[in-house]
């Protein structure tokens, strides 16, 4: 199959690129929620962003709240934002984020107004700021304009062995043609460190990645664990899976990036790139929707999920295509699979087929074509918190 | 070809992965070595899941067990060809 040179996408101000057109009411913090609930409720078209956070943070934590809502709000899926917070001080810190990109984004606060007031005065912004998204037209743009995600979930053996290696193939066909992509999951790499390393683009870049991993179990594993990650890492979904080790998870888990692509960078838990396109590792979290929100807040458009036992993620911004080797769970859980590659472990269909159907899929989702989770409402926004509030 | 009982990655692998939906014991199963795509054939000694590992190789009691061509834990009980493993013969030397 030739590869695509081009997708319909929305052009932003600011030249990024995003597949969806979506108006969005972001709460700064958890007080704001119940009001831009009320908000998108008056105002079809919108949705609101509940999340757990926003108060009395600080340190890197906080800055990781910040760059969370402002690269959410940032995302060029997303044409508008209203921002809503409890003061007007950090509303306005989100806001001038946001507005850097040239989208249209306003901020209101409760203190001193009151819901009802903040509610229809936010109402009205938000009419207003959606019927103009509704106008804005799908273009023609080239491939390397396209940024996508990956991050695998609920795992089973065959997903090292069939929806991994798919991503794979994709990234492998795609990265030369100039697209931006991301994987993570510090954690899930244990035990494939040291090959991981090797897949840096410089050794210098292989050793910061190295440097991330090690940073993480020293400070988070080793201080917290209580006997051993057996009964997490791997899941129970894993283990009834087959899967039985962490290294067993992450050699599997790191067929994602292919065989031939180096990643160019380490990002920060939801940084945006900058050195220009290839692959990036991100550090986060391996839980799902932790992960997908802070790759999001990166700026990655498109999301690709390959899942064995049956995640049914799905993300309010960056749309989720989930795939699948297990033939069980495709066929129990079909409304969650937007593609069935079960094909490969039964010989019926080879690497290079089931990477061309990933790029076909993935082509009509970023057209317009809404995933299993955007038809099935998932909208899993889960902010990642580094230690306890002061 | 015929779709294979179990599926393996590396040909130095002491495992394979079951991929049909059941595997009794004595069953006698065809595999494919995906890295070689050679065909080898082994007899179950026991009921296996789909997904789950079967062995290729007999297995010692603290040897090294490889998927993928790598370390993916040590063996905590003597294994037979053919014999379910999983975490009740199996472990981490991570956490």
């Amino acid at each position: 199959m030739a590869v695509p040179k081009s997708f319909n996408g929305f052009r932003r101000e600011n030249g990024r690129v995003g597949i969806r057109n979506l108006v969005v009411i972001l709460p700064l913090d958890d007080l704001s929620n119940a009001a831009c609930e009320k908000v998108a409720n008056n105002v079809k078209g919108t949705i609101a962003l509940p999340h757990h956070y926003g108060r009395l943070q600080f340190g890197a934590d906080l800055d990781l709240h910040f760059r969370t809502l402002i690269g959410t709000g940032r995302n060029p899926n997303v044409a508008a934002v209203i921002v809503i917070g409890i003061e007007p001080g950090w509303t306005g810190r989100i806001v001038d984020g946001i507005a850097s990109t040239g989208k249209p984004v306003d901020g209101f606060a409760l203190e001193r107004n009151g819901e009802h007031k903040i509610v229809m005065e936010a109402s009205r912004k938000a009419q207003e700021l959606v019927q103009n998204a509704s106008e804005q037209q799908r273009e023609e743009c080239p491939i390397k304009d396209l940024w996508v995600s990956v991050k695998c979930g609920e795992s089973d053996t065959t997903s090292g062995l069939g929806s991994n290696p798919t991503v794979g193939n994709f990234i492998d066909k795609l990265d030369p043609l100039g697209i931006t992509s991301c994987f993570g999951e510090t954690s899930e790499i244990t035990g494939a460190e040291e090959n991981c390393k090797l897949r840096g683009a410089t050794p210098e870049i292989g050793q910061k990645f190295h440097d991330t991993w090690q940073a993480y179990m020293d400070d988070v594993i080793e201080p917290h664990k209580t006997s051993d990650l057996s009964d997490s890492q791997p899941t129970k979904g894993n283990i009834e899976g087959g899967l039985t080790t962490i290294e067993e998870k992450a050699f599997g888990n790191l067929e994602k990036i292919g065989k031939k692509t180096s990643y160019i960078d380490v990002l920060e838990p939801g940084e945006e790139p900058a050195r220009g396109a290839g692959l990036y590792f991100m550090d986060t979290s391996s839980a799902a929707a932790e992960c997908v929100t802070l790759q999001a807040a990166a700026g990655f458009v498109v999301h690709l999920f390959p899942t064995g036992q049956g995640n049914v993620i799905g993300n309010p911004i960056e749309p989720v295509i989930k795939l699948t080797a297990n033939p069980r769970t495709a066929r129990e859980m079909g409304e969650h699979v937007d593609l069935d590659v079960s094909g490969i472990l039964r010989r019926e269909m080879n690497f290079d087929e089931a990477g061309d159907r990933l790029i076909d899929i993935t082509m009509r989702t970023c057209n317009g074509r809404m995933t299993t989770a955007e038809a099935l409402g998932h909208r899993e926004f889960v902010m990642t918190k580094l230690y306890r509030s002061a | 070809m015929s779709a294979p009982h179990f599926v393996v990655h590396d040909k130095a692998d002491s495992v394979g992965v079951i991929v049909v939906e059941t595997v009794e014991a004595n069953t006698e199963m065809s595999g494919w070595i995906m890295e070689t795509d050679e065909t080898i054939t082994v007899t179950a000694l026991d009921p296996i899941p789909i997904g789950h590992k079967v062995a290729l190789s007999r297995i010692g009691n603290g040897d090294t067990i490889l998927k993928y061509g790598h370390d993916i834990g040590k063996a905590v009980a003597d294994i037979a060809v053919g014999n379910h493993v999983h975490t009740h013969n199996l472990k981490t030397k991570k956490w």
